[in-house]
């Protein structure tokens, strides 16, 4: 097997001085407050030592004062009858931010709901979640949501505000406009109509802040009808995508997650996978999962669909890139056979336009792209908002309702809409706090959040989703479509509407409580499948992108992050803002991405291009008549000649103190071309003055480039699946076995025969006839139990084990939020980010190979990381005190008031998944003025906020390590469950969260003992060739296996050791 | 002369020291008793089970009462007369099997029992520190005791002194000089020493009780006596605790649960065979407090009907109960698994509650009590199928290795089990 080089960042690659010394130091300050060097050489240090210790004895003992303090238990008033304490209840609803959409369960605790989960009942997200979802609990108990309605900025009632809107309404001086995100819910619709018809002069206009207009536009050219197609990843053998991030943010990514798994799953016995094709000029998470992957400038994307489409016909495409030709050929090729998916992610009317032919001409309509069943998550046109602009600048605009957008803020036109409001007389956001519109407002009528509200939506035509509220308003809000009913004049509240029209619609309380609980409401049988043939006029949109002259020069792109998304109420949740970015790992912020050649060029010394040194250089951009500084990210992977910055960022302090002062607005350098938005345009750059600290947790927890990646081509596979286990065991066969047992003594005489015999010599080559069960079996078991000195525990009942599939893991982060959110997981904040100090238990490594020059070459691989569980485990045998300590079910367990912090643990993790809490993350407050210099994180400190936590869960407090438990809870609570029942646990019963947060099913669970679970038969007998265990040599007996990567490709591209001398000239 | 008082002193403190251990090592009758009998047994009344004090008087044999402690089951099935007398005597329910105790705890626990002696007409209210005391006699006696052969010690070692003081003066030797006992660096060190090792002690006996309230014995907002409601009037203990058998919490009852029998009960009626009294002695009127629980559950008792306000909500509000029973934050009980799976009676842990006009916390409800308790009790290893995955026990059970499995054996006694 050739040594693949993997590296985390150019630090990695480089291996500088710096970068080891980091390494080296895990921890990187010793103590989190200042010794001087003075202080034993001083005259007295003996007075100060006793200074000191009479100082904190007294402390101890008044902080601690013998007296117990008097505890209340205080039951219910009128105790629900369907609520035990103690025991969760679970209400499934929807999700629904904009037009994004996910179905959902809520699981609420006495009361407060506390987790979130995917409803597998939706055929259209099928469970799956994404880090958003996963975060949606928190914003619940965000504390700067307005706690009441205001007017003027002060606080009011809603009586005053609803007289003073319907007499503004009813006056009918100039145009009223509604203005909101794309609605997908069938009764707010009505609602909305039923107000246009008491209000005439009302015009409800829809926008997104981040537009699929472009799309929608090409498609109403095609078919006639404003609406976009669904797609089927699942169905499609050849994807090509021309920059959609249709894993991480575009159009519906968890339907699409879930979808491309489908045709990612592969074994031994069905090799069989999808292969993708991706072109894209920064790197996201779905270039990272591509099989085959080319850059181009974003003005060369319609160049490219072009090409793509004429190469379908037989032309041989011409650019200079000559991946970029290949890749166009071969996909080409691929999509001819059938089954074939063409997406793009241009908002350019033409692009889409062309994309629609080839999916016309490769037969996709009906089969991968289903344009009988369109998708309605986006809607909106920004020509119609910048015409309402215009309206309101020419003072035509009377009243302006606007809920679920901000155009003061996610708008390109932001400062010229916030200008032109102060010309409205009467203005009425409905949004959760004062964001930047709401502040310009006249009246703020807060709308509940969706975890307080009735509600539906219907995704697409006929998938009715229902939304119901897992608690009471917390706030005096009320409801959006109340507000409406109201002015409107009617006398229903929006809850009792709401139960009539789908009383009305399914038919009696019976189907209706059915329809409740189960929270969808779909049409039997598979989704409907049809396309219109039709693809608009090509051949003008084929001329209209040979007009454009692709620039030259820089471009910059502006993109949305898969954590904070659009901005929105994201911006400040904590959560979101420290999970670490899928490609560049960094927190907290926005910045300039730059490719490593550029940033070279740039004449960066090479200490502050790579990732050792939290300080980045600033970076002047220029583009759009906008110019900005922000410091300088390098990703490799990014196009030499394109920079991108995210949005989301830049928000006002009234949103929030996390969202506040991070970074910079970058909606402003969107262009607009008349008629749809461009994502990108052309830009200067040069290098600023100074620079500013970024958190980027690439650097932490760092495997000294121990080989933990396994990766090969699909045709690797093919010829030889067992190549991974013939690879593990010349690395451990040789202690399967007991030295003074023959190695060739195949046949009678050896304990462990002749399966895992002999690794040296020649025997090696026996295996070609592939890999059997009781080869990996005894594999396992002989180095189990011969590869070490010491006892061989056993695991009498339950044995937990965990498989993690790289190939389907995309990256996306849900797993990390879901961890986070079921175990009560501080934030730290980006002060404490910068020490390394983030507590994530589940962390996605990322890790590149390539040449860093060249972003062509770049494959990147995913790798979530926690607690391995070593039933061989070497932080169990440095505790002084024993708090971590090996379970009979495998669990390597951790006690944390055993913990006495000495960190020997940490440092003899080979796997670096264990966290020590340097501070009180979650009790701070419980001393006045004691919160942390990073304000940022301080609204996690605070009795409101901490509604959020898992009462099963404890809450960690200074000076203990904490790790990964599997979820221990959930499988006492599965194991509990089974007891009371008197049956055995079934397979599949105790899940973990991340288990049920991953939208790929790229992480299995069960009991290994149990030889009829998926976990057992994964292991030995579905997945045995695509096994192994990370840094297995070393005999620590992990209780994670991962399932190789396998790509779609002719070659994996790494730095082998005849490249090796390129790859170091390249830096 | 040094030596000789550095010798006596020594072998004084040599053995009060070993006397001490010795009391320490034998096993403590008391705890044992509470922790594994009193659930059903009382030491003088009968109970679930019979009154102990004497039992081992009554029954054929001692070795037939070891074998009835660590399986009656067995002995019954064995077709032995006595044992099945007593059983059929006691509503043929059968006997938790004690296994995990050795002889020397039985012998223990009985002697225990038969010093137990009925309590003095205190009152009743008296009656868990009588017993106390009773058992403590027995150590004052010894420190008495001690105390006098220290006394009489120091009488002879002085006489003895000045006996030979007197001695070498008549024989004319230089005699050495007399130092106080306050200027004796040895008594000095001694006592340093012993003061030391009982500070020591004190601390961390008291650093190791921080927190815990082992008969802990509050005022309640309302006096519910559990001893009419569960012991008089026979009310199972889950109609009102209804979480006990379903999730982590017992659940305390809300008031509009009380209002199931109290619509109709109205005034306690049970002054003339059992009047209430606090533990401080004071007389409570049964009456007054239901009048209490008519005013948290916003019931007009005239009426006869709840009272609402505008919205028709009933205007309740909770009791603000006194939390006897705390636990630190870092331990995770579940009631279900002790009460549904385990079928632990409620007795075992909270003490003979439906004996309690006032409750009190019975049991320390300290680690080493539970874990105590994991290691002895047995699970419902062949009755419940959810333990059919442990093939090794099964087949050990059906070879006759073994008799059960202990909770510990199925990994009771790991750190996450309790404690994530």
């Amino acid at each position: 097997m050739s040594q693949k080089q993997y590296w985390k960042g150019l630090e990695e690659l480089n291996d500088s001085t710096a970068h080891k010394d980091v390494v080296d130091n895990e921890f990187k300050e010793s103590l989190p407050f200042e010794v001087s060097d003075k202080f034993l050489d001083a005259a007295t240090p003996r007075r100060d030592f006793l200074k000191f210790l009479g100082f904190s004895t007294v402390a101890a003992t008044l902080a601690a004062s013998c007296e117990m303090p008097v505890r209340r238990a205080i039951p219910y008033a009128i105790k629900p009858e369907d609520i035990t304490p103690g025991v969760p209840n679970y209400y499934a609803s929807t999700y629904v931010d904009g037009g994004d959409y996910c179905a959902i369960v809520i699981k609420t605790r006495d009361g407060r709901p506390i987790k979130i989960e995917g409803n597998e009942r939706s055929s259209i997200t099928r469970g799956g979640t994404s880090a958003r979802v996963q975060a949606s609990v928190l914003n619940l108990y965000d504390k700067t949501r307005l706690r009441q309605p205001h007017a003027a900025g002060q606080e009011a009632t809603f009586e005053a505000i609803d007289r003073r809107v319907m007499e503004g309404l009813a006056s009918a001086q100039g145009q009223a406009y509604l203005l909101t995100s794309t609605i997908i819910s069938p009764t707010t619709k009505e609602i909305i109509t039923q107000f246009i018809g008491k209000y005439p002069n009302v015009k409800h206009v829809v926008y997104d802040p981040m537009s699929y207009s472009g799309m929608l536009l090409a498609a109403e050219a095609a078919t006639g009808k404003r609406a976009l197609p669904s797609f089927r990843f699942d169905v499609a053998k050849t994807i090509v995508s021309l920059g959609a991030d249709f894993l991480g943010t575009w159009l519906s990514p968890i339907e699409f997650a879930k979808q491309y798994s489908v045709g990612r799953k592969l074994s031994a016995k069905n090799p069989v996978m999808s292969k993708h094709y991706q072109v894209e000029s920064l790197h996201t998470i779905t270039g990272a999962k591509a099989d085959h992957r080319a850059t181009c400038k974003p003005s060369e994307m319609g160049a490219v669909a072009v090409a793509l489409y004429n190469a379908i016909n037989g032309t041989a495409p011409a650019f200079a890139n000559k991946n970029l030709n290949n890749l166009i050929v071969k996909a080409a090729n691929d999509l001819k056979a059938g089954n074939g998916l063409v997406v793009s992610g241009s908002n350019d009317v033409n692009v889409q336009t062309v994309v629609n032919a080839i999916n016309a001409a490769i037969g996709a309509n009906g089969t991968t792209v289903n344009w009988a069943l369109t998708n309605n998550t986006k809607q909106g046109v920004e020509a119609d908002l910048v015409a309402v602009m215009n309206a309101m600048e020419a003072g035509q605009v009377g009243t302006l309702l606007v809920h679920g957008v901000n155009p003061a803020y996610d708008f390109a036109f932001g400062q010229k809409f916030a200008a032109a409001m102060k010309k409205v007389p009467v203005t009425v956001s409905f949004a959760d706090r004062m964001d930047e519109t709401a502040q310009l407002c006249t009246y703020v009528v807060p709308d509940h959040h969706f975890l307080e509200s009735w509600g539906d939506a219907e995704p697409k035509p006929g998938y009715y989703s229902l939304m119901q509220p897992g608690i009471a308003p917390l706030f005096k809000t009320r409801a959006f479509q109340d507000s409406l009913l109201t002015w409107a004049g009617a006398t229903t509240t929006y809850a009792d509407y709401w139960k009539q029209y789908w009383m009305g619609k399914v038919g009696g309380q019976e189907n209706f409580d059915r329809a409740l609980q189960d929270g969808v409401i779909e049409p039997a049988g598979e989704m409907a499948v049809g396309g219109g043939a039709a693809a608009g006029n090509v051949a003008g949109a084929i001329a209209a992108i040979a007009a454009q002259k692709p620039a030259a020069g820089m471009e910059l792109v502006v993109y949305q992050k898969i954590s904070i998304g659009h901005g929105g109420s994201w911006s400040n949740n904590p959560w979101l803002q420290e999970m670490p970015d899928p490609i560049t790992k960094a927190t907290w912020d926005n910045y300039v991405c730059v490719s490593p050649k550029k940033a070279k060029e740039l004449g960066e010394e090479l200490t502050s291009i790579t990732e050792v040194v939290n300080a980045k250089r600033l970076l002047k951009v220029k583009a759009n008549n906008v110019e900005m500084e922000l410091p300088m990210v390098v990703v490799p992977g990014m196009h030499n000649d394109v920079v991108a910055i995210a949005v989301g960022y830049g928000r006002n302090e009234k949103v929030g103190r996390a969202a506040a002062n991070t970074g910079k607005n970058a909606y402003p350098f969107i262009a607009f071309n008349g008629q749809t938005y461009n994502y990108s345009s052309p830009a200067t750059i040069e290098k600023g003055a100074g620079t500013y600290d970024i958190a980027i947790t690439q650097t932490h927890h760092s495997y000294e480039g121990r080989p933990i990646i396994r990766e090969y081509t699909i045709d690797e596979f093919r010829k030889d699946p067992g190549q991974l286990f013939k690879a593990r065991e010349n690395e451990i066969g040789h202690y399967s076995h007991l030295a003074w047992v023959t190695p060739e003594g195949h046949g009678a005489e050896g304990a462990h025969g002749e399966a895992h015999a002999a690794p040296h010599g020649p025997a090696a080559a026996d295996h070609s006839a592939g890999v059997t069960a009781e080869g990996v079996k005894s594999l396992d078991e002989g180095f189990r139990e011969n590869g070490t000195l010491y006892p061989n525990f056993e695991h009498p009942g339950i044995h937990w084990g965990m498989s993690i599939d790289l190939n389907s893991c995309i990256g996306c982060g849900a797993c990390v939020i879901g961890c986070q959110a079921e175990n009560n997981i501080s934030v730290v904040g980006k002060k404490y980010v910068l020490k390394s100090q983030e507590m994530h238990w589940l962390r996605i490594d990322r890790y590149f190979s390539g040449m860093p020059e060249d972003p062509d070459t770049i494959q990147t691989v995913f790798q979530p990381m926690m607690c391995q569980h070593c039933d061989n485990a070497p932080c169990e045998n440095v505790c002084p005190v024993s708090a971590t300590n090996h379970s009979s079910e495998g669990l390597n367990q951790m006690a944390y008031n055993r913990c006495i912090g000495t960190k020997y643990c940490a440092n003899n993790c080979p796997y670096k998944v264990r966290h020590f809490n340097w501070m009180d993350w979650n009790g701070a407050d419980c001393f006045e003025d004691n919160l942390y210099e990073d304000y940022r994180r301080d609204d996690m400190n605070d009795d409101q906020t901490r509604m959020v936590l898992n009462p099963d869960v404890t809450v960690r407090s200074r000076g203990v390590m904490e790790k990964c438990t599997f979820c221990v809870q959930r499988l006492q609570d599965a194991k509990l469950t089974a007891k009371k029942e008197g049956r055995p646990m079934k397979d599949g019963e105790a899940r973990t969260a991340c288990q049920q947060a991953c939208p790929t099913e790229a992480i299995l669970f069960g009991n290994v003992n149990d030889k009829s679970s998926a976990i057992y038969k994964l292991r030995h007998d579905e997945q045995k060739e695509r096994t192994y265990y990370v840094l297995e040599q070393i005999h620590t007996l992990p209780n994670v296996n991962y399932l190789s990567n396998i790509r779609n490709t002719d070659v994996i591209i790494a730095g082998d050791e005849t490249k090796d001398g390129l790859l170091k000239a390249h830096i | 002369m040094f030596r000789r008082i550095a010798q006596s002193i020594f072998t004084t403190v040599i053995a009060l020291f070993v006397f001490q251990v010795s009391s320490f090592a034998a096993p403590d009758g008391k705890a044992l008793f509470q922790s594994n009998c009193a659930s059903c047994h009382n030491p003088l009344k009968d109970a679930t089970g019979p009154a102990l004090k004497g039992a081992d008087a009554r029954v054929p044999s001692k070795e037939w009462l070891y074998d009835w402690v660590h399986n009656s089951q067995k002995l019954v099935a064995s077709g032995d007369k006595y044992a099945n007398d007593v059983y059929n005597k006691w509503g043929k329910i059968p006997m938790t099997p004690f296994p995990a105790l050795s002889n020397e705890d039985i012998d223990a626990i009985f002697t225990y029992v038969n010093s137990v002696e009925p309590p003095s007409a205190a009152g009743p209210a008296a009656g868990a520190t009588a017993t106390t005391e009773a058992k403590d006699g027995n150590a004052w006696l010894y420190t008495v005791i001690t105390l006098i052969l220290l006394v009489l010690a120091i009488i002879l070692w002085r006489v003895n002194s000045g006996l030979r003081k007197v001695a070498e003066q008549k024989e004319g030797l230089p005699s050495s000089e007399e130092i106080p006992l306050y200027r004796n660096k040895v008594f000095i060190a001694m006592g340093v020493i012993i003061l030391f090792i009982l500070a020591g002690y004190w601390l961390v006996n008291g650093a190791v009780e921080l927190g815990r309230q082992q008969n802990y014995q509050p005022e309640q907002p309302v006096f519910y006596s559990h001893k009419v409601h569960a012991g008089i009037n026979q009310i199972n203990c889950l109609y009102c605790h209804a979480g006990a058998e379903k999730s982590r919490q017992a659940m305390i009852p809300s008031p509009n649960m009380c209002m199931n029998c109290h619509k109709q009960i109205s005034e306690y009626t049970g002054d003339a065979d059992h009047p209430l009294y606090t533990a401080e002695g004071e007389r409570v009127d049964g009456t007054k407090e239901i009048q209490k629980l008519y005013k948290y559950a916003g019931w007009d008792p005239v009426k006869k009907d709840y009272i609402r306000d505008a919205n028709g909500n009933v205007k309740a509000t909770p009791v603000k109960w006194v939390k006897i029973h705390n636990l630190p934050d870092h331990v995770y009980f579940n009631h279900s698994q002790h009460v549904a799976v385990g079928k632990i009676a409620c007795q075992r842990c909270h003490g003979n509650i439906e004996e309690m006009d006032e409750v009190f916390q019975f049991a320390p409800l300290s680690m080493g009590w539970c874990v105590n308790c994991h290691r002895q009790t047995q699970v419902q290893f062949a009755e419940n199928n959810y333990y059919s995955i442990f093939e090794k026990y099964h087949n050990e059970i059906k070879t006759g290795q073994r008799d059960g499995v202990t909770v510990e054996e199925i990994g009771g006694l790991e750190c996450q089990k309790c404690h994530y």
